[in-house]
């Protein structure tokens, strides 16, 4: 009896659209982030992130009613993010139906954002996404969807974040986001290490033995992907008993 | 029959409402006292720090008519923060009073493990559990917590974290849970049916 490992599935969504590698056969509204949540749902994903990846101002009602859409269909936790750059933005999110809200550029600009979110809704409601990037012998955390460096230590505002009420962290390497190439395990390992809270490993994964390795070596509590689900290149079901069967304690779906 | 969900103004309202729906049930959130005193169920669902909901039951009048309400029999199903207001306080914020329906002080779970204590575990059934009617054994549950009932003497279940805590609470009408029915998938909607099925 202990707690199982999660597998999270993501949804970068353009407002409305799921906006990433979707590339389905035989289902006609591929880019429906309703039609993929319910079919993750069914498939036995732990959670589910939907982020905005387009962020502006004028699509964020499109996104609310996205998460309102999406959490009606959900029976298991949702997590939603994406520009969110005031109490307020985390207000209407939380107020659509997500569970936990992410908080990425707008939190290292604005440390006390983290705080407010944390007081109103709890550590456990606030997940600080970090996207790191190898530089030198540390970790950059890059900001602006992993475009510019905040010139911060990847290890050191993991720290800061939960110190300031973050009750996860959502970690990406922007070294291995998109290539396929495995989960960045030193990295996980090391900020696992570094924060009290459960750490979900992003970034790079592809095979069933990516998962087992970020699991095991990376100590990662939960792990993330989005195009290897979307594109079916990976059940979650199929990940799950692989999972189990390597010996990874996972919640297998009936 | 229908089900008042006691609005406190943070709690995860909504998350609780979809799952009644989904189930075919009835809901009703109430924020207000006379409404508590006519339910013929309530739910108290509750996320976030221990001080915002006893502070709202206190605020709002709540604390009367649903202590009165449970005396009459009324059946109450508690969640997360739901079940630790029942006990007399809570580490989290010791200073205010819970509503001491069982002895007991909530406290935090152990530093030696991940906290908080969040995702997908299983139960262990310490005796016969009305609301674990037909789930089988090694169903995982969603959680989300820091802190939780450690003497778990009342526990009609409990699940480990560092050390083991109440998970399932039933005593009389009084009914709670710590992990989060609402987001548990298949078996959380069974434990909300059970709770529906006591409830009729």
């Amino acid at each position: 009896m202990s707690l199982a490992h999660r597998i999270i599935p993501c949804l970068d969504t353009d407002g409305e659209r799921v906006v990433k590698g979707v590339n389905f056969v035989g289902l006609r509204d591929a880019g429906d982030p309703v039609a993929l949540a319910s079919r993750y749902d069914t498939e036995g994903a732990d959670e589910l992130v939907v982020l905005d990846i387009a962020a502006s101002r004028d699509r964020r009602p499109t996104f609310l009613e996205t998460i309102r859409r999406v959490a009606a269909e959900l029976a298991i936790p949702l997590t939603a993010g994406g520009g969110i750059r005031t109490l307020e933005d985390g207000r209407a999110v939380v107020r659509a139906g997500a569970d936990k809200v992410t908080v990425n550029t707008a939190a290292v600009e604005r440390p006390a954002l983290i705080s407010e979110l944390s007081r109103e809704f709890g550590a456990q409601a606030v997940v600080l996404a970090i996207d790191a990037k190898r530089v030198g012998d540390h970790w950059d955390v890059m900001v602006r969807g992993g475009r510019e460096s905040a010139s911060r230590d990847a290890l050191e505002w993991a720290r800061m974040g939960v110190a300031a009420g973050a009750g996860e962290i959502l970690l990406t390497s922007v070294d291995r986001d998109g290539t396929q190439s495995g989960f960045d395990v030193t990295l996980t390992a090391a900020v696992s290490a570094a924060v009290s809270v459960p750490v979900i490993a992003s970034g790079g994964a592809k095979s069933p033995g990516h998962f087992v390795e970020i699991f095991r070596d990376g100590a990662a509590d939960a792990a993330l992907a989005a195009s290897i689900f979307h594109d079916e290149v990976q059940s979650i079901r199929a990940l799950k008993q692989f999972l189990a069967s390597s010996g990874i304690e996972v919640r297998l779906p009936c | 029959m229908k089900i008042t969900i006691l609005d406190y103004g943070a709690g995860n309202v909504p998350s609780v409402e979809r799952a009644l729906q989904r189930l075919g049930v009835e809901s009703q959130r109430t924020s207000s006292p006379e409404s508590i005193s006519r339910a013929e169920a309530l739910l108290l669902p509750g996320v976030g720090h221990y001080a915002a909901l006893v502070r709202a039951l206190d605020e709002k009048h709540f604390r009367a008519p649903l202590l009165d309400a449970i005396g009459r029999g009324v059946p109450f199903l508690g969640i997360c923060l739901g079940l630790q207001v029942l006990f007399n306080s809570s580490e989290e914020a010791s200073e205010l009073r819970g509503l001491s329906l069982l002895s007991g002080v909530v406290s935090a779970l152990p530093p030696n493990v991940k906290l908080p204590h969040m995702g997908w575990n299983q139960i262990e059934k310490k005796r016969e559990s009305s609301l674990l009617t037909g789930i089988d054994l090694g169903a995982y549950f969603y959680f989300a917590h820091s802190y939780a009932a450690l003497d778990s003497g009342a526990a009609a279940a409990t699940c480990s974290h560092g050390t083991e805590f109440a998970a399932v609470i039933e005593q009389r009408n009084v009914l709670a849970v710590q992990f989060h029915p609402e987001k548990s998938g298949d078996s959380g909607a069974r434990v909300l049916q059970n709770f529906l099925r006591l409830a009729a």
